[in-house]
């Protein structure tokens, strides 16, 4: 790895002579066959993905994959336009991955979406009403046979029902509701209608895959309908509850109750004359910046932020801080080449970036425990690591040092091998000692290969959420506020609002991204503008 | 030139700024850290088959073993995923895509939010059908007067107890924190009674003690469900909890440490490292293996106190409201598996305490343990499965971390009932 690291890190030396031009004649019938293999690919795959987007009637994923092939083919298909061919794939990369996520995430936060509220008011007034349906007491359960006189999947259908005490035989449909057959028209065997004249009795697969056309299906009797259930029994039920269309209004039959939608906060329920809610569903609608005002409104948020916020910057500030001098310390002692076994202490060094991050955590998150964990026991240490709110902002400092330090440590080795020796000798001969010339001329030179990736690690840390979740999952928690905890930074205190009190907020959740981003984005702007200044400065 | 290399760089930038935030090469950490992703990976691909059922690792045995005999009367196929982790939040998220599962198991708990979410449809259970169970299960499934799942099994908290440091079982609390405490004296045992709590708390497993003070989270309305509106976290009976949990607590006699968690409870007790442990059954499998002896009793009371009242969780088969595959759900749920039959062989496989009567009538005195945990589970209380549920835990469970800790018993208590107040009021 390293030895790689090192080939790519090196300056790259003028490529040996004569081979320029020769080659590239030589590689273009290879190249203008992989041109066209890819922009064939990239044609076929929208021509193989069109037939289920018209299926499905995703005309917007349907647009935009052709607009795609069409760029991707006009790019390269000519030779004019150079230019494109290097920024197309990046800016394609860069709106599906960066451009429609986020559109997709502000277009949420615009609306009430969460738990409670994922279905649409159709759906969910045929799921009230769904709910609603009991068995008729003292209603028997039918055994049934699914029939049909034209088409299986299509209908129409027909119930054989046997009544399991009697041995009665009836026939149920939607228009005649049920009539007792005569014993001599059918054949009963096992208790069930296995044959009837002018009748095709459907096997099970056949009466699973008609589901949603026998969803529909009730014959009609006096206290209600038949139903299907599963694929063997019919039972006898009905709902109290009727849907009014033209007055918006669930009606119960059994009580004479009206219930109407009212908007409870950011979502309607169906509710009595007294407030009473029929069910705790609501459906997804429009809050317009609803959400955005909560965030600012909100005392609970806008109270816990700032100091929250205090502790994302010292958070990731620290941890960037610390991992750099840790890594940048360590890859400086190792470049020395009067250090032998240089591979293997290389080698153990990165041995914690080698460890899956979630399983390091929890590991770390055990060795803090304060009666029965590591830290304290192999040091004899009594402290309450992840008890104390500052006690618990070191246990998770440190533990990111631990996690960070050898990612900085490969990209200084890598960078330190970069800077040429030369320029070290010329100024020892100048008569620098070790440390100036580190300060005067390594450290300059490193800094701008290492700024942006400092820069990309502050915003990586900036929304660190699994640090903070799996070593102590924000807290600990002052008693009095049990929302906001002492090492919570602003992702996994967010995470909490959205998703730990009262469900799935996603709506919520969302805006908070969305601003979240922005502030992310001009935190890492303002650090590139400092960055620029630094290679202006070399 | 310049400015494609401008263009470039920005592009790149901003690729590296929001790779970076989930990608493992860009920046120190492998794992993802959007909360979104970490809650979505749970959910398999669904299968492609005329039955297909979501389950959890324990139950994926016994369920796929009676699935295939279905599946093979039928003449249909079947397929058994196994979901870790976020159960519910990837079962919802499935559902809704059209990419979930015909039927799940699950705990009952998650009754509300599914209903609330669409997620699930009720069941066609006559009252001939459900005399079958046990009262407490068929009051655990049934919501709004709905009945959302065919109940199997049924997990509460009981009080295990390593019987060569602790031979007598205690008739009260007090008398197995002074055993604990005599113990660890004795240096028999390293602390004098495991209950989790962790540095966040843990108020499913401190609600026996809770209970036992006089503390309840909802009142009931008069059909006997829970009451949104009585709110009972911040009253008298939770506030006298607390200043228990406090006298017992790190600054009081130490039996509670926030030291001991859901990650290490149940290997301190396995280990003999602690005379007592609060669990459920699915802990008996861990102890078994460690070889100590040990009994598993009903959680005492305080003395002088109301009894301890642990919650009971219904472990159940739902039926998915977007499944593709209904009528064969409907017939495996309620008429299939809604059979004595198919009961016994998910205690076979799964070792919950059954919930139906006639399948526990026959194991009885098989494995004193499992009755031990039945018998616990019908005096238990159905954990409420109202949607509210979920604004409870965390706060309260803080409040108990906070008061294990030390902090003013009364003050926290109301503070944590105030702020779930404000949750529930939205």
């Amino acid at each position: 790895m390293i030895e790689t690291l090192k080939r790519l890190q090196r300056p790259s030396s003028p490529a040996p002579s004569g081979s320029g031009t020769g080659r590239e004649r030589t590689t273009k019938p290879v190249a203008l066959f992989a041109k066209i293999l890819a922009l064939g690919t990239v044609v076929g795959s929208a021509a193989a993905l069109t037939p289920a987007l018209v299926a499905t009637g995703r005309w917007g994923f349907l647009a935009a994959i052709w607009v795609i092939a069409g760029v991707l083919l006009l790019t390269y298909i000519t030779g004019r336009g150079v230019p494109a061919k290097y920024l197309v794939p990046g800016t394609l990369l860069l709106v599906v991955f960066l451009v429609y996520p986020i559109v997709m995430t502000f277009q949420m936060s615009t609306t009430n979406f969460g738990d409670g509220t994922r279905t649409s008011k159709e759906e969910t007034i045929s799921q009230i009403i769904g709910a609603s349906v009991v068995q008729s007491p003292d209603s028997p359960r039918y055994n049934l046979s699914v029939a049909t006189e034209g088409n299986p999947t299509t209908g129409p259908f027909a119930f054989l029902l046997v009544e399991p005490k009697s041995g009665a035989v009836f026939l149920g449909t939607p228009d005649d509701g049920l009539q007792e057959l005569e014993p001599a028209d059918v054949t009963v065997a096992g208790g069930f209608v296995t044959e009837a004249d002018g009748y095709e009795l459907l096997t099970p697969q056949e009466v699973n895959n008609a589901s949603e056309a026998l969803k529909e299906f009730a014959v009609p009797t006096d206290r209600g309908a038949i139903r299907q259930l599963g694929i063997r029994q019919a039972f006898e039920g009905a709902s109290p509850l009727k849907y009014d269309e033209t007055r918006d209004v669930i009606a119960n039959t059994a009580t004479g109750v009206d219930y109407t939608p009212v908007k409870q906060g950011d979502r309607e329920y169906f509710v009595d004359a007294e407030g009473k809610r029929l069910s705790d569903q609501s459906w997804l609608a429009n809050v317009g910046f609803a959400n955005y005002l909560r965030v600012f409104s909100d005392p609970r948020i806008s109270g816990d932020f700032l100091q929250i916020f205090a502790w994302t910057f010292i958070f990731a500030t620290v941890s960037v801080a610390g991992t750099f001098l840790l890594g940048l310390g360590l890859a400086t002692a190792l470049n020395d080449p009067r250090i032998k076994g240089q591979r293997f202490y290389r080698a153990i060094l990165i041995l914690p970036y080698a460890i899956p991050g979630f399983i390091a955590l929890l590991v770390w998150s055990s060795f803090w425990n304060k009666d029965f964990g590591l830290i304290n026991n192999s040091l004899g240490l009594d402290l309450n690591w992840l008890g104390d709110p500052f006690l618990a902002k070191a246990a998770i400092l440190l533990t990111n040092f631990w996690m960070g330090f050898p990612y900085m440590f490969l990209v200084c080795t890598g960078a330190l091998q970069a800077i040429p020796a030369d320029l070290k000798e010329a100024s020892r001969i100048d008569g620098a000692s070790g440390f100036l010339g580190f300060r005067k001329i390594t450290f300059p030179l490193l800094l701008v290969t290492v700024a942006p990736l400092l820069v990309s690690t502050f915003a990586f840390n900036f929304n660190n959420f699994n640090a903070i979740y799996l070593l102590t999952e924000g807290g600990p928690f002052d008693p009095a506020n049990p929302t906001a905890g002492a090492t919570d930074i602003l992702i996994s205190y967010t995470y909490r609002l959205a998703f730990g009190g009262q469900g799935a907020q996603l709506g919520f959740a969302a805006a908070v991204s969305v601003l979240l981003f922005v502030l992310t984005g001009i935190i890492a702007a303002i650090q590139f503008r400092f960055t620029r200044t630094l290679e202006e400065v070399n | 030139m310049s400015r494609i290399q401008g263009a470039l760089a920005v592009t790149a930038t901003a690729m590296l700024l929001l790779t970076g935030c989930g990608n493992a090469t860009e920046a120190n950490q492998p794992a993802t850290s959007s909360p979104a992703a970490a809650g979505s990976t749970a959910a398999p691909e669904r299968a492609d088959a005329d039955l297909v059922i979501w389950t959890d690792n324990l139950k994926a045995d016994p369920v796929r073993a009676f699935a295939e005999d279905f599946a093979a009367d039928n003449g249909i196929s079947v397929a058994v995923q196994v979901v870790s982790g976020e159960f519910q939040t990837a079962l919802v998220t499935a559902n809704a895509a059209g990419n979930g599962p015909d039927v799940f198991t699950g705990a009952h708990d998650m009754i509300g939010n599914l209903v609330q979410n669409g997620a699930i449809d009720p069941l066609q259970l006559a009252p001939d059908q459900l005399k079958g169970y046990t009262e407490t299960a068929v009051k655990a499934v049934t919501y709004n007067e709905s009945v959302y799942a065919l109940p199997y099994g049924i997990e509460t908290l009981g009080l295990f107890r390593n019987t060569s440091i602790a031979p007598e079982a205690p008739a009260t609390l007090e008398d197995a924190f002074a055993k604990g405490q005599e113990a660890v004296a004795a240096q028999k045992a390293e602390v004098p009674f495991s209950l989790p709590q962790g540095n966040s708390g843990d108020a499913y497993h401190m609600q026996p003690l809770y209970t036992s003070m006089g503390g309840y989270l909802f009142g009931a309305t008069a059909q006997g469900d829970p009451n949104p509106s009585d709110l009972g976290v911040g009253g008298e009976g939770s506030v006298a909890a607390a200043r228990k949990i406090h006298e017992l607590g790190e600054s009081g006699t130490g039996v509670l440490k926030r030291s001991i968690s859901v990650d290490n409870s149940i290997s301190l007790f396995a280990e003999g490292k602690a005379p007592y442990l609060v669990a459920g059954p699915w802990a008996l499998n861990q102890v078994e293996k460690a070889g100590i002896p040990f009994e598993v009793t009903p959680i005492p009371g305080f003395a002088g106190q109301a009894a301890a009242q642990p919650f009971a969780g219904v472990q159940g088969f739902f039926v998915a409201s977007n499944g593709k595959n209904e009528a064969f759900a409907h017939e495996f749920v309620e008429n299939a598996m809604n059979t004595e039959e198919g009961m016994a062989q998910m205690f076979e496989g799964a070792k919950l305490p059954p919930t139906m009567t006639s399948v526990r009538e026959k194991i009885a005195g098989q494995n004193p343990a499992i009755e031990t945990f039945a018998s616990a589970a019908e005096s238990a209380q159905p954990m409420p499965a109202i949607p509210e549920m979920a604004a409870v835990f965390a706060p309260l469970g803080q409040a108990f971390a906070a008061i294990v800790g030390g902090a003013e018993p009364e003050s926290t208590m109301r503070a944590a009932g105030e702020t779930i107040a404000a949750a529930i009021g939205k």
